[in-house]
């Protein structure tokens, strides 16, 4: 590492902490319906939304209905998805000429892109039409970042509002996201993309004569919006094969800061919305820290592993799978902030990642994706943790466990419990279903432990709805299609679903004013407490299985075994 | 079924704002402010398009500057890397293959630290850079081949550093230089290049 690489680091992360109360305060006033910068440009749009689509943004739900709208508008999502590519070829904006999907396929395309993880079983510019793109994976890329928040504002409600069953509206939700944060954001984004060299057009794929005379396709298309709202919405579902790796889509360093910068950004400033909307912005930083300090540990060890010699390649930097104009730190940096993010985009091939560095990005989405996390998914998926932790450690000093003022009951930690037992059961089940069936053994690209750890990354990619993957995995195939797509949904619904569950009881619950014997949850004690219970449950579920995989292969790595 | 309704209309509508609307109006401002990034950097020789700045080629002919080893043999349908892991014995014996291959090709002392982005494939597998050291590795080669005489060595390597392209802002990313660009100003700079080929 060189100085200049510290200084990018360090200038990272200030610039992140910097922005988060300033998106974080912005969000906060389009959530609570204050005045806000937004409102003069896009407020009739809010308004020709309702009116359209008949909705009464006045009308308020309980946790059940909201559920049940949620459930019903992504349901939809996918159906169209799943629809648009099994006609591709009739449809128009096709210039390449691609044929229609395999209804395996289609189906964990459109599931991917529903439930915000945007795991990519195909190659972009050799599979899907501008047209799918376009109407299909860039309207999920919007709605399923936008249904995310939704979901926290509905749990923040539930632990705001007391006495209650009313947990706001979904359709209101929806649209303030979209319209107020996602679309102007994007918007202002794509076109720097574009001043970086991303490509906009809809033109046919270039057919060139290169230098040397052969012969050279160079596929076109309206990426750089795409680009922008996948970095965004912590989606991640790449406009080509090669992701953020790909000259068009992320052709500059500087275009690859500010790709890496977004990924985290709304993850990050949602933590300070949710201090604000909670009434102790203390509460939100306590969140942002902890998550802070899990990723700073992640990025150490990753950037150790990469910059390690080892006794196969000596001490050449391990430049497989990485961009000239990215070099390593850039690389590694991406690749633990896409993971901890749940956002799944790469500038570098995970798969040929050291063994640590790899298994740094398969913990962070073995830990249930946040770290930061998903945007709204992250910070709902760690008060399912913090409730964890104040019920453990009201057990340990027997008192009766209380978060924000109200109590934690047995409801609140059986829901919690299933939240968290979900993706780690899809993890463990179908990585061992697919290790020792032929059809899950079938698309390896490596052997040895780190065949395993190629199973292993995809499930938890699914369950955590990231949506990276190691590629040498070949996972279009009926078995993973189906098996990835089934842990997708089950990733996020059953995560979902648990955390309304917990949303409608809190709000019924009655406020407890704060007194000398609360348990607080705004100090370094508890950001302790918290990352150890973090640490301890995904520790005892994956140990087993990462000592298989990266773990061994690290060690065999070192005694220069290859396979 | 009031929810079904709301679902579909909603969602009609945020297919045509962000799936339609949103993507033109992008398209809209990029193609006027930057049009020639847009779509997609393309260089035109004598009315020719002959690529884009941004993708690289495949150059292995020994009159030019080599490009880095690509998964996809720089062709971009689709695009991508090996995927190999490191302790996969394949990466193991590409990489002392490169490695041997780029010295006898360059002609270059055995002892001769061969920067890495040479020995392994890039992610995109269309990665249009090297970094400038690999390319100064490579004059000596180049000049013999084309019979250049001292002056235009002394231009070329001054191509080389006018190319090479530094970190953004002092930190940001990393020394490296356009391959074909470079390529494009060594038939420049070789005057016989035109009647040679």
């Amino acid at each position: 590492m060189t100085f200049p690489d510290i200084i990018q680091i360090i200038l990272f992360f200030a610039l992140l902490i910097g922005l988060t109360p300033i998106l974080g305060n912005f969000m906060y006033k389009v959530f609570t319906g204050s005045k806000h910068l937004m409102l003069p440009v896009f407020g009739w749009l809010e308004k020709l939304t309702y009116k359209f689509s008949g909705i009464d943004p006045e009308e308020e739900t309980n946790w059940k209905s909201y559920t049940l709208s949620l459930l019903m508008f992504n349901l939809i999502g996918f159906i169209f998805v799943f629809l648009l590519q099994l006609f591709q070829a009739q449809l128009p904006l096709n210039p390449a000429n691609l044929p229609n999907i395999s209804w395996h396929s289609a189906f964990n395309t459109a599931v991917s892109f529903m439930t915000n993880t945007n795991w990519q079983g195909y190659a972009g510019e050799t599979t899907l039409s501008y047209f799918v793109q376009m109407i299909g994976l860039t309207v999920q890329n919007f709605v399923s970042a936008a249904t995310g928040i939704a979901v926290l504002l509905a749990l923040i409600r539930g632990l705001v509002r007391k006495t209650t069953d009313q947990l706001g509206n979904f359709w209101t939700d929806l649209t303030r996201t979209t319209l107020y944060i996602l679309l102007p954001l994007s918007i202002l984004f794509a076109v720097v993309l574009v001043g970086q060299g991303v490509v906009q057009n809809y033109k046919t794929y270039e057919t060139v004569q290169t230098l040397q005379g052969a012969q050279q396709v160079i596929p076109m298309g309206p990426a750089a919006s795409q680009i922008a709202i996948k970095q965004i919405g912590t989606n991640g579902g790449g406009f080509f094969n090669a992701n953020s790796a790909h000259p068009f889509e992320n052709p500059t360093p500087f275009s690859n800061f500010l790709e890496m910068l977004f990924i985290l950004l709304i993850p990050a400033s949602l933590t300070f919305t949710y201090g604000k909307m909670v009434g102790s912005t203390r509460q939100g930083w306590t969140i942002f820290t902890a998550m802070l300090i899990l990723l700073l540990i992640g990025l150490s060890i990753s950037l150790y592993a990469e910059y390690s010699a080892n006794p196969i390649f000596g001490n050449l930097p391990l430049m497989e799978g990485k961009e000239t104009r990215f070099g390593i730190t850039n690389s590694v940096l991406w690749s633990t902030a896409t993971t901890a993010a749940s956002n799944g985009s790469v500038n570098a091939m995970h798969d040929s990642l050291s063994p640590l560095s790899g298994m740094v990005a398969m913990i962070n989405l073995m830990l249930g994706e946040i770290i930061f996390g998903g945007v709204g998914a992250g910070l709902y998926g760690m008060v399912i943790f913090i409730i964890l932790t104040v019920f453990i450690a009201g057990l340990m000093v027997g008192r009766t466990p209380g978060y924000l003022g109200k109590k934690i009951q047995k409801f609140e930690v059986q829901m919690a419990i299933i939240a968290v037992l979900a993706p780690n059961i899809v993890i463990l089940l179908f990585a061992a279903w697919a290790s020792v069936t032929s059809p899950g053994l079938s698309g390896l690209n490596n052997s040895g432990p780190h065949g395993l750890s190629e199973i292993l990354y995809a499930y938890a990619s699914a369950a955590g709805n990231n949506g990276s993957a190691f590629a040498g995995l070949n996972a279009n195939t009926v078995f993973c299609n189906l098996t990835i797509g089934i842990g997708m949904l089950i990733g996020r619904f059953g995560i979902i679903i648990p955390v309304l569950a917990i949303a409608g009881s809190m709000a019924q619950k009655k406020i407890t004013p704060s007194s000398a014997g609360t348990f607080h949850t705004d100090n370094w004690l508890f950001i302790g407490l918290l990352i150890a219970v973090i640490l301890i449950v995904g520790g005892l579920t994956h140990f087993p299985a990462l000592s298989l995989g990266p773990i061994i292969e690290h060690l065999l790595m070192n005694n220069g075994v290859t396979f | 079924m009031k929810t079904f309704f709301i679902s579909l209309k909603i969602f009609l509508f945020f297919t045509i704002l962000t799936g339609v609307v949103y993507p033109l109006f992008v398209t809209g401002i990029a193609q006027l402010v930057f049009p020639s990034k847009a779509n997609g950097s393309l260089i035109v020789k004598n009315n020719k398009i002959i690529g884009s700045e941004l993708i690289g080629q495949q150059f292995d002919s020994t009159i030019y500057f080599t490009s880095r080893p690509s998964a996809v043999s720089y062709n971009p349908l689709p695009s991508g890397g090996s995927n190999y892991g490191l302790t996969n014995i394949r990466l193991k014996n590409l990489v002392a293959e490169r490695k041997h291959q780029f010295i006898v090709f360059n002609q270059l002392d055995s002892l001769t630290v061969i920067p890495s982005e040479m020995l392994f494939a890039s992610a995109s597998g269309l990665d249009p850079h090297i970094s400038p050291q690999a390319a100064l590795l490579q004059v000596e080669r180049i000049c013999k081949m084309r019979n250049l005489d001292d002056g235009q060595k002394d231009r070329l390597l001054q191509r080389i550093k006018e190319l090479s392209e530094k970190p953004a802002f002092i930190f940001l990313g990393e020394d490296r230089i356009n391959v074909l660009n470079l390529n494009l100003e060594l038939n420049n700079l070789d005057g016989n290049f035109t009647s040679k080929k």
